[in-house]
């Protein structure tokens, strides 16, 4: 066993020197592999960076979240009748369901006053109502200051809740909280600044203003055609899911009395639907990756192959000599064997650090989630380069180690 | 007393399959060669001699016979057996030097030592001894092509002897030099015979074989003399070679 493992360390010494003394031809041998690992690691880090950042969302949001909008379907938009969800609905549900808490209105202020005005700034985002218990549902904390109490929902009070995003656009000095900001023409008083939570698919998640739910209301008038609300709830165990969704169905078609032929107006959405569906995004993506990887490391590996067998052709002298020397089939054999692999894993050490490299730019240029490398990739990428060597470097090897050595010494 | 056989060949044959019936490059050869033989294989070309150097070098099978080497009979061994002994009993010379292009002097004569799983460092001790024995310690780091002829085939004599071989074994070792470089070489033998080595060479240059002290001459495939110079006329020789 000794005696093998000092070949093997004999050979990848000789080898080494072999890559080295024609490095440029080393590195384009090796090229289909440092293309092929790179791109792996460079999609692998995209994709698992992306799908981190997503998984810490869902993490926040939590599993058990539902969320009710009304949906208009496409034939109804067309005759200019808009389904809505309306404070009703929403007092329907928070009494009527069992097995449910949190149960949250959302409502979009919007209309003429669309925005947020700070001194002489005026800056246009997202502004909605909700209610206290938004917090639990959706884990908002303050960076600075408190969130709603159900006190301020009641008196309707005019106080904000800002996202970090919006308070750096309004350029405001000092702290944010205490002052006063202007949402449709009146005065709010800011209560709270949020935690940070970044950006999502380029989405920036704290570029809002939150105001209690029966401040929006009473600025936006109940009765518009525009008060359409969002309702989102927390389910007490996931096993409770499907039956508290056939509840909500339930209560809110008996509310808009649809008869028992017509569509829902409306539409649910639970968190863990809505990650198994990324799950599988991810999963198939992931799939079609591997299948093309695996083609381009096939290239690769033909192109070992061809150099490797060009190579043995023109040492065929050299194996002539080797033999003469003494070495045995198995010595020359392995020596081929050792330098494919070690070309070969060089190569997936180059694309290794390319490809994150390369990962690593695409997520800072694109503003996706930093790119990560899980070490099963890193692995993999070693393990397939290695695997490649072995396979495409067998037939060259064995080519090599079964030269006759008269021949091969007489060889011009 | 006679100094003991190392090379016992009998009934030697080897049939090349080409044309009808094949081809004898040798045909039932009886040579024995004994401990410190300097021994010169001569013929034309096609007379088989290269023939009889792969088959005593272990690179070839013969079709049929006996050759015991060392009481070992060689042509019943598997090629990891042969391998073996090509590296441990038979130190190779070519014309053509055939060092290994990419590797220094130095490398070159500790290459047979890694097929015996010598540690690094008692490799590069005994290629640096080769070396010193003809006379190349200053060359030791250049690769064969900053060589010239004679020191290249310097270094093979040294990469030959590095594992102590009981023959050398040269193939025309002064067939690609000059007549000066020729006779650096030939001393070189000399010294190496008187030391006590074996050697065998291949040659169709008459001055070099009647500086051996044993000439075998082939012709068509078989030995038709085997005859010892005498001792007065090599000296002789090697007097005349040395005024050339």
């Amino acid at each position: 066993m000794s005696n093998v493992r000092f070949k093997v360390m004999e050979s990848t010494r000789s080898a080494a020197q072999s890559v080295f003394a024609h490095r440029f031809r080393s590195f384009l041998t090796t090229l289909g592999i440092i293309i092929g690992v790179a791109s792996v690691i460079a999609v692998v880090s995209v994709v698992q960076g992306f799908s981190a950042s997503i998984s810490a969302q869902f993490d926040d949001i939590g599993t058990n979240v539902v969320n009710i909008d009304a949906y208009t379907p496409p034939k109804s938009r067309l005759q200019g009748k808009w389904a809505r969800l309306t404070y009703e609905d929403y007092l329907k549900l928070k009494y009527q369901i069992p097995g449910v808490s949190h149960v949250t209105p959302n409502l979009q202020v919007r209309g003429s006053y669309n925005g947020v005005t700070y001194r002489d700034q005026s800056i246009s985002t997202r502004v909605f109502g909700t209610s206290s218990s938004y917090q639990k549902l959706n884990a908002v904390y303050c960076e600075d200051g408190r969130f709603f109490n159900p006190t301020d929902d009641n008196s309707r009070r005019r106080v904000a809740l800002l996202g970090p995003s919006l308070v750096k656009k309004l350029d405001i000095k000092g702290s944010p909280v205490g002052q006063y900001i202007g949402i449709a023409g009146e005065w709010f008083k800011v209560i709270c600044v949020a935690e940070q939570k970044g950006k999502l698919f380029g989405f920036d998640q704290d570029d809002f203003a939150v105001i209690p739910f029966s401040t929006a209301q009473s600025l936006m008038g109940s009765g518009q055609w525009w008060a359409n609300i969002q309702i989102s709830l927390a389910v007490d165990t996931t096993e409770q899911l499907p039956q508290v969704k056939q509840n909500i169905t339930r209560v809110l078609r008996r509310a808009h009395n649809l008869n028992p032929g017509d569509a829902n107006d409306f539409e649910i959405s639970s968190a863990d639907q809505m990650l198994e569906t990324f799950d599988s995004i991810i999963g198939s993506t992931t799939l079609v990756l591997a299948g093309i990887v695996s083609i381009s490391l096939l290239v690769g590996g033909i192109g070992i192959m061809n150099i490797m067998l060009v190579s043995v052709t023109e040492r065929t002298r050299e194996i002539g000599i080797q033999k003469a020397l003494g070495a045995t089939r198995f010595d020359i054999l392995l020596q081929f064997l050792i330098e494919a692999v070690f070309l070969c894993m060089l190569g997936g050490l180059i694309g290794l650090l390319l490809g994150f490299g390369a990962g690593t730019l695409i997520s800072d240029i694109t503003d996706l989630p930093a790119a990560s490398v899980p070490f099963w990739a890193v692995l993999l990428a070693f393990g397939f380069s290695a695997g490649i060597g072995l396979i495409f470097g067998i037939v060259p090897a064995a080519k090599a180690a079964k030269l006759d050595p008269i021949d091969a010494l007489r060889y011009e | 007393m006679p100094k003991p056989t190392i090379i016992e060949l009998r009934k030697i044959a080897k049939r090349y399959m080409m044309g009808e019936g094949g081809f004898y490059a040798l045909d039932g050869i009886d040579l024995d060669i004994r401990l410190n033989d300097y021994l010169a294989i001569v013929g034309s070309s096609g007379s088989g001699k290269s023939t009889l150097m792969n088959l005593l070098g272990c690179l070839d099978y013969p079709t049929s016979g006996q050759y015991t080497l060392k009481n070992t009979n060689v042509a019943t061994l598997d090629e990891n057996r042969l391998a073996e002994i090509r590296n441990r009993e038979i130190g190779f010379i070519f014309q053509n030097f055939n060092l290994l292009p990419r590797a220094t002097a130095l490398q070159n004569v500790m290459q047979p030592l890694v097929y015996q799983g010598l540690a690094k460092s008692q490799r590069k001790e005994m290629a640096e001894e080769a070396l010193q024995m003809v006379g190349l310690t200053d060359r030791m780091h250049h690769v064969p092509n900053q060589l010239s002829g004679g020191q290249r085939q310097r270094v093979a004599i040294a990469r030959a002897l590095v594992t102590k071989p009981s023959i050398l074994l040269a193939d025309e070792p002064t067939g690609n030099l000059d007549s000066a470089t020729t006779i650096e070489i030939m001393a070189l033998f000399d010294r190496l015979h008187e030391e006590g080595q074996t050697l065998i060479i291949v040659t169709h240059e008459k001055e070099i074989a009647d500086r051996c002290h044993r000439v075998i001459t082939l012709k068509d495939g078989h030995l038709i003399s085997d005859k010892n110079n005498p001792i007065s006329n090599v000296k002789q020789k090697a007097d005349e070679v040395s005024h050339v």
